[in-house]
């Protein structure tokens, strides 16, 4: 039986109730819209990217803890990263969240830095999509998929 | 006074005497533990659990009598078509048809709305018509009539609902005039518990000149049913909202209706006779079951009837609105919750949000304590949305559940409060 505390982390409470980066971003390049439909977890990312570097990034929308905890993790994550860190990012933390159990080779990746925290969401697949949905609307954004909602069911 | 002059005892005519541990006992996927505590099932509005006689029933069916029906002259054939038959039979009663002939054997609620939509619109829906839906419809009872209507070149409007969750009658009526031409509402609400008067709306509605369609999914398990009493033309519910297999649910028709409609799908057992020139089509209810039907289906469908109809559905009413009551109080006992939809009469459900608790984390956090309540806009969106919410929990009763249920639930409330304010 797993414990709830391994999804519902102290990290992930705080990020859940005080998003951090939660706003419009006055001086975006790029945004992408995300959309949830089973829970209807919305949100609508901002990128200000200087190059290939991310200079800023917010978010807006509403959706669970664990949705909200992880777009604003991201942003905190992928800020100053070029848009290939950004990327490589996505795909560690998506590895992370959809592992077998015995596969705990993401886990120990420290370029996940606070992210790891995420760990806990793979024992409750129901809740992957939740994790997800900031990251899969950061690709859409950095692939200038504007125009797509990203969708995780 | 003589021992012979003392008043019998009572039977069943009081929920007091509903036992609902034993009937729990006929249930056998309650008796386990989820995330080591027992548990609480609180999700019958998305599906309800079979009892035994059900299992049984459908075990029976394929261990002896399964055969395609009203196909072969063999035993096996005739005692196949004979348990269909007579499931139909038991339907039509159940609900209170003229005739069994009345009862056509669908998927679900959802074949079944379809099945209308797409066969009345081809009969009555001209450009310019309307069909009138209410906003607390399930998306099965509003997406077949905007594709209707994208067909036909006919317009949907859609009827409001107050702060309590009401249907707003007289804006209803409003809306009606010589271009509705169906009218298509749910008996009871699966997102808000709100129970519709159908009878009155039958009223406006005929006096119209339209049609009118019943959404019965989320009212049969809970109210006696009466087809005719209502006064609706159409009456679609699911079988395993009722305690039945999934796969298998019933349209009730007036049969003059029935036989005016046009087929909606094509294949064996629907037809009378098949030339490449002209097909004839079988009689009602035949010409609107295409292929081979879930035979085994229909037979859990008539065993969950006899289960129901054995307990009482007024004893098993009068039990869920004893508990719906108890729950309300209990749930409004909890800081910080409203609940969502408070119609003067309800039946089997609660909605509700809890402070700034996204109901997927409250979702998650009751399954921890063992307890299974559906989170999300339950397939009714606009309703949800109307209420400024983009999701809500939502427990649901059916006739095994328990005071304990709901403290049980009480207690995983204050528990999400506890981790997450």
């Amino acid at each position: 039986m797993s414990d709830l505390r391994d999804l519902y982390q102290e990290l992930i409470l705080d990020h859940g109730r005080r998003p951090r980066n939660f706003g419009r971003l006055g001086e975006a390049t790029h945004h992408a819209e995300g959309y949830n439909p089973l829970c209807g977890d919305k949100i609508m990312l901002y990128l200000e990217l200087d190059g290939d570097r991310v200079r800023g990034v917010s978010f807006e929308g509403q959706g669970c803890a664990i949705s909200q905890a992880s777009a604003s993790l991201m942003t905190e994550a992928v800020k100053g990263k070029t848009t290939a860190q950004a990327l490589a990012l996505f795909r560690k933390l998506t590895a992370l969240v959809t592992a077998r159990d015995e596969d705990v080779a993401a886990e120990t990746d420290t370029e996940l830095g606070k992210l790891a925290v995420f760990e806990g969401v793979r024992q409750y697949p129901l809740r992957v999509k939740c994790a997800t949905l900031a990251w899969h609307t950061l690709h859409n954004a950095l692939e200038g998929k504007a125009e797509e909602v990203a969708v995780t069911e | 006074m003589s021992a012979t002059a003392r008043p019998q005892p009572v039977r069943d005519s009081s929920a007091a005497e509903y036992d609902v541990e034993r009937i729990r006992n006929d249930f056998p996927i309650l008796s386990q533990s989820v995330h080591g505590k027992p548990l609480v099932y609180l999700d019958n509005a998305a599906t309800t659990q079979k009892p035994r006689a059900v299992l049984d029933a459908v075990n029976r069916y394929y261990e002896h009598d399964n055969a395609n029906v009203h196909r072969g002259v063999h035993t096996l054939s005739e005692r196949a078509t004979i348990a269909y038959e007579d499931a139909r039979t038991r339907v039509g009663r159940f609900v209170g048809a003229a005739s069994s002939s009345e009862i056509v054997f669908l998927r679900g609620a959802t074949e079944a709305l379809n099945l209308v939509a797409h066969s009345l619109a081809q009969t009555e829906l001209r450009e310019g018509d309307e069909v009138v839906v209410s906003y607390m419809e399930h998306h099965s009872n509003i997406v077949p009539w905007q594709m209707a209507c994208a067909r036909t070149g006919a317009r949907l409007r859609v009827a409001p609902v107050d702060e309590n969750g009401e249907l707003m009658l007289e804006e209803l009526a409003a809306l009606l005039g010589p271009r509705t031409k169906i009218v298509a509402v749910t008996h009871v609400s699966n997102a808000l518990g709100t129970v519709n008067p159908i009878a009155r709306i039958a009223q406006v509605a005929h006096d119209a000149g339209a049609r009118l369609v019943v959404d019965g999914a989320q009212a049969v398990p809970h109210i006696p049913l009466d087809v005719d009493a209502l006064g609706c033309d159409f009456y679609a519910f699911s079988g395993h909202k009722v305690y039945a297999p999934m796969g298998i649910g019933a349209l009730w028709g007036r049969r003059e209706l029935l036989e005016k409609l046009p087929p909606y799908q094509g294949g064996g057992e629907m037809i009378l006779s098949v030339t490449f020139e002209q097909t004839t089509y079988n009689t009602v209810p035949h010409k609107f079951e295409a292929g081979t039907p879930d035979v085994a289906g229909a037979v859990g469908l008539a065993a969950a009837l006899d289960y129901l109809d054995a307990l009482g559905l007024e004893n098993v009413a009068a039990h869920e609105q004893d508990l719906l009551a108890y729950a309300r109080e209990a749930l409004l006992s909890v800081p910080g919750l409203r609940i969502v939809g408070n119609a003067r009469e309800k039946a089997g459900v609660h909605s509700f949000v809890l402070e700034d608790i996204h109901p997927h984390d409250i979702g998650t956090i009751l399954d921890h304590e063992g307890v299974a309540i559906r989170t999300g806009h339950h397939c009714a969106q606009p309703v949800i949305t109307r209420f400024g919410l983009p999701a809500t929990a939502r427990a649901s009763f059916g006739l095994y559940n328990s005071r304990q249920d709901v403290d049980r639930l009480v207690a995983g409330l204050q528990r999400v409060r506890e981790m997450m304010g």
